[in-house]
């Protein structure tokens, strides 16, 4: 039993970094319409941006968070501005290749400046272990910083959504963007806002991944992304709680099938649940159902 | 003049088969010292037949001393080259001096048989190569048409002795788990083992399996064996969970060091405190960027050679290689040390002498390698199988205070 609690928790700890990463792209697919797979690499990024700070400058844990933060901001929108708007009216098809491209361009960079040989992450986390049951069951600081972290965020951007301006301008591109512009809100500069946001959010998942896993190369984020992409797609792609929910899910059932089924089976069975899901609810577990008008 | 020159050969030549006799008649008590001692042993003979023995032996190497596997080559080179000048000081190879050269392939298959061709053109009649493993494989398809002999220090790989010509010093990559184990179950060191392995990864489960074969013979059990795939490894935590509920006494990581230093931090993360084991994959943890050593603290792997250890061959070895070259040895080093040694154990046992081509030694060398044992720095009493693959016994290193310590 007590096993059983710790293997759903660290499945709720890895849910979570999905959970985050899953925001990201769900945020972005809902307001721009598009799969932006240089996500994962953002994250990878605003990993190395958090270990350099640490390791070169010797600034605390937060303020690199911060530093990293700011460097993916600026990174998303920059991305978005150079490369995906001039795209706004270009076919899915061409957005896609070109997000591919990105991603690739973002890890070559990171080979050719960080090398390719694995670096150690120092984690961020400072809060100690919980040790529950008489020394049982141990949960470690990274386990509970990135649950309450996953929390938190989730909170937020649904009261940001809900009750600032800014957030409501979303939910109206993301319903229709005509519309939404006849109505005299500033598309581009709420997709930018959008891309921001789901950088932010990378920056810190970068953070969180690597301080749970602690090491760091320029592929770090690739395989995360993907699973997060999959979360995504898994919780209803373009919700938010979706997204959440998506990450959650699949984390415990990544950890449970590899704890009770098989250790090598674990992503075999992760995949097959999503196409489970996907036959019985085509649009994911909240995803709405969009009525074709002819 | 014609015949006072076929004449001397003729002496030359009985003088070197009476050599090789002494040598053969000797032959156990050779077996039975350690190789700097045969070398002794040699050095006696010396004075009865070393100076007018005609000819020299040609032992060609090849390995990388360019390009990124260039340290290791540069190992070999000096490993072997110190060999030759102690055998050849001591009166050579039953009183017949060696020739070496050595050849840079840049860790290059295509470039590594090119070098082979040169040394073939220089007359090579032994080849101690090549260091790392595509090359020697690729060599190895030379080599073995030619019937050249070849005893590579390093090459790992299971293809590395694939012919009949090709031995080698170094386990090869899935007999690490066989000898794990043994040295497991003989020091002790616990008896629940759980296997934390890649499953993508060739290397992993190659030792993986051989380990579980001879865990049952060394009478170890093993409590948990787990999986993990290159898709999916960097969260350990339901595999170190399932080793640690287990009731594991030794977790064995038959894996590259970048996974383990991320098991290493999640295991201490979930409070998880055990003797982890690994092979040579391991090794290169303690240069991973800003890795925090004290989490490697009490890890053993299995590796051939420490150059802290305080048995006399090494500490002699140690001395020579750091006055010659100016640095500590690696393990490449010693493999190609004790490869050259065993080259003139098999070649004195076998009866061999330079005017003999390189296909005749082949057939000699080849029975002859199977019946040697040396004492090397390696590993005591080595012996090798028809099949190439060295019987040693495995040694093992711990890490203490950062640095590798001699068991």
């Amino acid at each position: 039993m007590m096993s059983f609690i710790s293997y759903f928790i660290n499945g709720l700890s890895l849910g979570s970094v999905y959970a985050i990463i899953a925001l990201g792209y769900t945020m972005v697919y809902g307001i721009a319409k598009m799969l932006n797979f240089a996500h994962g690499d953002v994250i990878m990024i605003g990993g190395y941006v958090v270990f350099t700070v640490v390791s070169t400058m010797g600034l605390p844990p937060l303020a690199a968070i911060l530093v990293a933060v700011i460097v993916c901001t600026v990174l998303g929108i920059t991305i978005e501005k150079v490369a995906y708007r001039p795209l706004r009216m270009a076919s899915p098809l061409a957005v896609l290749i070109t997000a591919i491209g990105v991603s690739y361009l973002l890890q070559n960079i990171a080979l050719l400046v960080f090398g390719s040989n694995p670096k150690s992450f120092t984690s961020v986390v400072s809060v100690p272990a919980l040790k529950l049951a008489g020394g049982k069951l141990t949960i470690s600081g990274e386990t509970i910083v990135t649950i309450v972290t996953c929390i938190i965020i989730m909170i937020g951007l649904t009261t940001f959504i809900k009750k600032t301006k800014a957030g409501q301008a979303m939910l109206a591109v993301s319903e229709d963007k005509g519309a939404a512009q006849l109505m005299g809100i500033n598309v581009d500069g709420t997709i930018a806002l959008t891309f921001a946001i789901g950088s932010a959010l990378a920056a810190i998942a970068g953070a969180l991944l690597c301080s749970a896993y602690p090491t760091l190369t320029p592929y770090t984020g690739s395989m995360p992304g993907i699973k997060a992409f999959v979360a995504a797609v898994f919780g209803g792609i373009g919700s938010i709680p979706g997204a959440f929910l998506g990450g959650l899910l699949l984390g415990v059932i990544e950890n449970l099938s590899k704890a009770y089924i098989s250790s090598q089976l674990s992503d075999a069975i992760v995949f097959a649940v999503l196409i489970v899901v996907l036959l019985v609810k085509p649009t994911g577990i909240l995803g709405k159902k969009i009525n074709e008008k002819v | 003049m014609k015949k006072s020159m076929k004449k001397l050969a003729g002496l030359g030549l009985t003088l070197a088969m009476a050599a090789a006799l002494t040598a053969c008649g000797g032959g156990d008590k050779t077996t039975e010292t350690t190789a700097g001692k045969a070398a002794e042993t040699a050095a006696a003979g010396e004075t009865t037949a070393g100076s007018t023995a005609e000819g020299t032996y040609k032992l060609g190497a090849i390995g990388p001393i360019t390009g990124s596997t260039a340290i290791y080559g540069q190992a070999v080179k000096n490993g072997a080259e110190l060999a030759v000048n102690e055998i050849n000081a001591a009166g050579g190879i039953g009183g017949v001096q060696i020739e070496y050269n050595y050849q840079d392939d840049e860790g290059d298959t295509e470039k590594a048989v090119n070098a082979y061709n040169t040394l073939k053109d220089w007359d090579m009649q032994m080849l101690v190569g090549t260091v790392t493993s595509a090359p020697c494989i690729a060599v190895g398809a030379e080599s073995s048409n030619d019937n050249m002999f070849q005893l590579t220090p390093s090459g790992s790989a299971v293809d590395c002795a694939k012919f009949d010509n090709q031995f080698r010093v170094c386990f090869s990559d899935p007999n690490q788990g066989a000898a794990s184990a043994q040295y497991i179950g003989e020091h002790k060191l616990a008896t629940k083992i759980a296997i934390i392995y890649d499953s993508s990864d060739v290397y992993s489960s190659g030792i993986h399996d051989k380990f579980l074969s001879e865990a049952a013979n060394q009478g170890l059990e093993i409590v948990a064996d787990e999986a993990f795939t290159a898709d999916n490894n960097t969260n350990f935590s339901v595999q170190i969970q399932k080793a640690q509920d287990s009731g594991a006494e030794l977790v064995f990581l038959p894996i590259y060091y970048s996974q383990a230093s991320l098991i290493l931090a999640q295991a201490k993360q979930m409070g998880f405190e055990t003797q982890f084991f690994g092979c040579d994959g391991l090794d290169g943890l303690l240069t991973v960027e800003n890795f925090d050593t004290t989490l490697a603290e009490d890890v053993m792997l299995l590796t051939p050679f420490a150059a802290d250890a305080q048995d006399d061959l090494t500490v002699k070895f140690v001395t020579a290689y750091q006055e010659k070259y100016g640095e500590i040895p690696n393990q490449f080093a010693a493999d190609a040390y004790d490869a050259v040694y065993a080259i003139k154990a098999a070649a004195e046992k076998g009866g061999v002498t330079p005017d003999m081509d390189a296909s005749t030694i082949c057939d000699i060398l080849k029975v002859s390698m199977t019946e040697i044992s040396i004492n090397g720095l390696t590993g005591e009493n080595m012996k090798w199988s028809a099949d190439g693959e060295p019987d040693k016994a495995p040694k093992a290193v711990k890490i203490v205070d950062g640095v590798y310590t001699a068991m």
